[in-house]
């Protein structure tokens, strides 16, 4: 089925919050810290009060009736900064005034005077002894970290997530083969075309906002505790996204708009421009260590790592970042001993957060090239040493986690045909292929309402965004599935708290899965429903009633949903409600978890050039492991995305920092992959063998793409003879690769 | 400043600022939306519109130099026959994801269409190279591009 959002997008109609106008509207600008650690020493803000057409200025002083410090994971943000900085981009005060132009012009007139403070750059920086502190208070947990009791924090580190399995060192020492290396994985702007955008409201019906959040109900819970309002009184609208992979997800921008509409009195509206969205969240960078122990003749036996995460100067989501880059540190084998250590790291950088596949982007890579290098000290193949080692369905990934629900070696092998594995090379010409999973689903918590009117159309409410991903038309599909009924005449639209039901959140490839099962249920509801209806119809033989074409059927003789609508309410109108929920049965806690493993695999063939440094990617090739693909055509689509965005993120994405400075705050400079860099060749395979918990047997997709075609670069250039230990792969890092290993003896 | 010009097939005067952008007066002042706003540096392409039948940034484009001139939005290119194709080609090959690209892609594309600068493969990559997608990798947009491209040279 084509997507049912397609006309409205071509045509221009589709409504994003930046297009968003309410009576009265204001709208916002933010006045940020240029500097990336400093005392704030005063505040005079009597030229911007005085411009014509400016209604109100937010500054910290502002928030002394509430606790203005927010944050799901770690309460560590305030809403704009009280007294100290800490990142260059942080919100210092923010106008509200007619016009934009207006509202820039007066927040460039507000003098604040700074007393500068050492800086922490790095997560070196960070981490030496006596460095000075981001943050001195102690942690207070947020409301959704789902981590278990958090530790407290140790100097500059926030959050450590631990395994510690077998005798690590003992192995080390007794194995024929150690590989050992450090890894650096840059800091990448998400950028969703579409930027953060707010229109916040506040009056006695409470706090409305339209805003440009993946995960409407955790911002509802968010802003109704921190301006102490009442869950049912804050509405959260999420039209269309224009874009997420992360970058929406948990609160950003919302508590800032809605106290400058508190302030004003009036609806306010803040649209970031692209370089204060890429202060607002980014990628973690990352930097790590990584062994790897075996035998002589490539069977795998420790792995060892340490990893460090950079989450800025606010924790946002590192936490469950650095958790689930710990999960994927060791990848998908047989381990007899393991060893993790992944500490998340305030900086004096723009807080990051969620990314598509983080966690797994970050690590698999690492591991991957280890996998092959040992390959290639016990001279096997690559393909080989992965069909030895790697995990089979129903083998536990880690200790109290879900078992392995997928089937790697047949995904493996899978890529690896559809990437023309075994065909001739010229020495200059790489391949390389990565596998690894990533903890996927989040908190299995979600609802769906599904409504047939007396028409007998239906429509969905769900509580889970369309940031792009199709999902309005697989719900539909999946509705129309269960309702026997084209999924043409299946309306869903946008969130709206007030009346679509709970949803955790969109992200970690859930959506399908989770809401899509939810809406399974409420529509089977429905479909008990009508049975029970058609069964007033041909009493003493329900049995025989099937659904069928958008009717009820006994043998011949048929009624339409319509018909049966009527029949129930006497005249024709009314409607059948259904109602459907997921929630954690059995185990399934977040920490625990996950819902389902998502398969991270890719495949690529790279040319590198050996004069000038610069690799080409020519092919990949990517399996999404699904289940069942609900809608083929709309799996592949995301495969695709993901891996351009592994493309971009392997070969030139990277956020250049110097002293808490961002240098490349435009994307003149901070370039992302544009048509030119599609390869020649992609190709994804799907895979259905319907061992998903989602319904009919799916799980989700999307994520695993991204890791794997980060990690298939990096082992395809590595066979083309540069390992390569840096990301990304720019022609400057590679060429002076080549020439440290001509110098290196071999 | 007063400016005149055909907006959407429609003679259209209004006062401007000297120093507007186009995207402004057309998302703000007009209540155009369907170009959108985000690199704000020329380089994305979402924001872009026909002027004369040629495609701008108008995030960067003054208004002012649309006086005397042709304009056309999506809201106007999309009820003539030429984006019926192209509208088709990306239904059938889901080249959209989010969609916040597409408006100035679809105009891009028509653009080039009717200059002739789209013929094969290559040319579809150098044409379409100042118009960022994030979310599709751009696969399905070469596909239906392609697909447009084939049945104008059946014609
Ligand atoms: S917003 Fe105009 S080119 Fe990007
Ligand atoms: S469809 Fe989202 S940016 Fe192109």
């Amino acid at each position: 089925m084509a997507r049912s959002d397609a006309a409205e997008k071509l045509r221009g109609d589709a409504r994003y919050v930046g297009d968003m106008v309410v009576p009265r509207m204001l709208h916002g600008k933010v006045l940020r810290s240029p500097y990336a650690h400093a005392r704030i020493v005063s505040i005079d803000r009597s030229a911007a009060d005085a411009m014509p057409g400016v209604v109100a200025i937010l500054t910290g002083a502002d928030l002394l009736d509430i606790d203005p410090y927010f944050g799901h994971a770690i309460k560590d943000r305030p809403i704009v900064a009280i007294d100290v900085v800490r990142f260059a981009g942080e919100p210092v005060a923010a106008v509200a005034a007619t016009d934009e132009a207006t509202a820039e012009a007066a927040a460039r007139a507000i003098v604040v005077e700074y007393d500068e403070l050492p800086i922490v750059g790095t997560i070196e920086e960070a981490l030496a002894p006596g460095a000075t502190l981001v943050h001195d208070q102690p942690l207070r947990p947020g409301a959704f970290h789902g981590l278990g009791t958090l530790a407290e924090r140790d100097g500059n580190i926030c959050y450590r997530y631990t395994i510690d399995r077998g005798d690590v060192d003992a192995v080390f020492a007794a194995a024929d083969i150690v590989v050992e290396d450090d890894y650096v994985f840059p800091g990448v702007y998400q950028y969703a075309m579409e930027t953060h955008s707010v229109v916040a409201q506040v009056d006695s019906d409470g706090i409305t906002i339209w805003a440009t959040c993946q995960h409407p109900f955790l911002v509802r819970a968010e802003i109704a505790a921190l301006f102490d309002v009442p869950l049912g009184r804050v509405r959260v609208i999420v039209p269309y996204l224009g874009g997420g992979f992360g970058s929406k997800s948990y609160t950003k921008m919302e508590p800032i708009t809605v106290a400058l509409a508190r302030k004003a009195g009036r609806p306010v509206r803040i649209v970031n421009r692209v370089d204060e969205s890429m202060v607002t969240t980014r990628r973690h960078n990352m930097t790590a260590r990584v062994r790897t122990a075996a035998t002589s003749d490539g069977c795998l036996l420790a792995r060892d790592v340490k990893a460090w995460f950079d989450t800025g100067a606010y924790a946002d989501n590192g936490p469950r970042v650095t958790a689930t880059g710990g999960d994927a540190a060791p990848g998908p084998y047989r381990w007899s001993a393991i060893r993790v250590d992944a500490a998340c790291v305030y900086t004096n950088t723009a807080p990051s957060g969620s990314y598509r596949a983080f966690g797994a982007s970050h690590l698999q890579w690492a591991g991957e090239l280890q996998v092959d290098e040992v390959a290639r000290r016990a001279g096997i193949d690559s393909i080989e040493i992965r069909r030895r080692n790697l995990l089979r369905p129903g083998e536990l990934v880690r200790p109290g986690g879900k078992p392995l629900d997928a089937d790697l070696v047949g995904d493996l092998e899978k890529v690896a045909e559809a990437l023309g594995w075994s065909g001739e090379k010229d020495p200059d010409t790489g391949r390389g292929v990565s596998v690894g999973l990533l903890a996927a689903g989040a908190h299995p918590v979600s609802s769906a309402v599904v409504r047939m009117e007396a028409d007998g159309g239906a429509v969905v409410l769900v509580g889970s965004t369309e940031v792009g991903q199709g999902q309005r038309t697989a719900f539909a599909q999946i509705a129309g599935e269960v309702l026997a009924m084209p999924a043409e005449r299946i309306t869903c639209q946008g969130t709206d708290t007030r009346f679509t039901p709970y949803d955790r959140s969109t992200g970690a490839s859930r959506s399908t899965t989770l809401a899509g099962l939810a809406v399974q249920r409420a529509a089977d509801a429905i479909r008990v429903d009508l049975l029970d209806i058609a069964a007033t119809v041909w009493p003493g033989d329900p049995g025989a009633i099937e659904l069928r074409d958008g009717a009820a059927w006994h043998g011949d003789e048929s009624r339409t949903y319509p018909e049966l609508i009527a029949k129930r309410f006497g005249l024709s109108g009314g409607q059948l409600i259904g109602e459907g929920g997921v929630h954690p049965e059995g185990t399934g806690s977040y920490a625990e978890g996950p819902v389902f493993w998502e398969v991270c695999i890719g495949a690529a063939e790279v040319h590198v050039d050996r004069e000038t440094g610069q690799v080409i990617v020519h092919r990949t090739a990517t399996v999404a492991d699904v289940g069942r693909a609900i809608n083929p055509q709309l799996v592949e689509r995301q495969d695709e995305g993901a891996t351009m965005q592994g493309i971009g993120n392997a070969m030139f994405e990277e956020m250049v920092y110097v002293d808490g400075q961002l240098l490349n705050d435009n994307l003149l400079e901070y370039r992302i992959p544009t048509i030119e860099d599609l390869p020649m060749h992609s190709s994804c395979v799907i895979v259905e063998n319907e061992d998903g918990p989602g319904p009919f047997g799916a799980k989700g997709c999307g994520e695993g793409a991204l890791a794997g075609i980060i990690g298939a670069i990096a082992t395809a250039v590595a066979d083309a003879g540069v390992p390569m230990t840096e990301l990304p792969f720019t022609p400057e890092r590679v060429w002076r690769r080549i020439q440290e290993l001509k110098e290196e003896p071999s | 400043m007063r400016i005149a010009l055909e907006l959407n097939g429609a003679q259209t005067s209004m006062d401007i600022e000297p120093q507007e952008f186009l995207l402004d007066v057309l998302r703000d002042d007009l209540s155009l939306t369907g170009a959108k706003r985000s690199c704000d540096t020329q380089v994305c392409g979402s924001c872009t519109v026909l002027v004369d039948g040629a495609p701008v940034s108008a995030c960067s484009y003054l208004a002012a130099e649309t006086d005397e001139r042709v304009v056309t939005t999506i809201e106007g290119f999309r009820d003539t026959p030429a984006f019926e194709p192209i509208a088709a080609a990306f239904t059938r090959q889901a080249a959209l994801q989010c969609g916040f690209c597409t408006p100035g892609m679809v105009l891009t594309i028509h653009a080039l269409l009717e200059d002739g600068e789209l013929t094969d493969e290559a040319s579809i990559r150098r044409g379409l190279a100042g118009n960022l997608c994030r979310c599709t990798g751009y696969r399905a947009i070469l596909d239906a591009v392609s697909e447009v491209v084939a049945a104008r040279m059946a014609r």
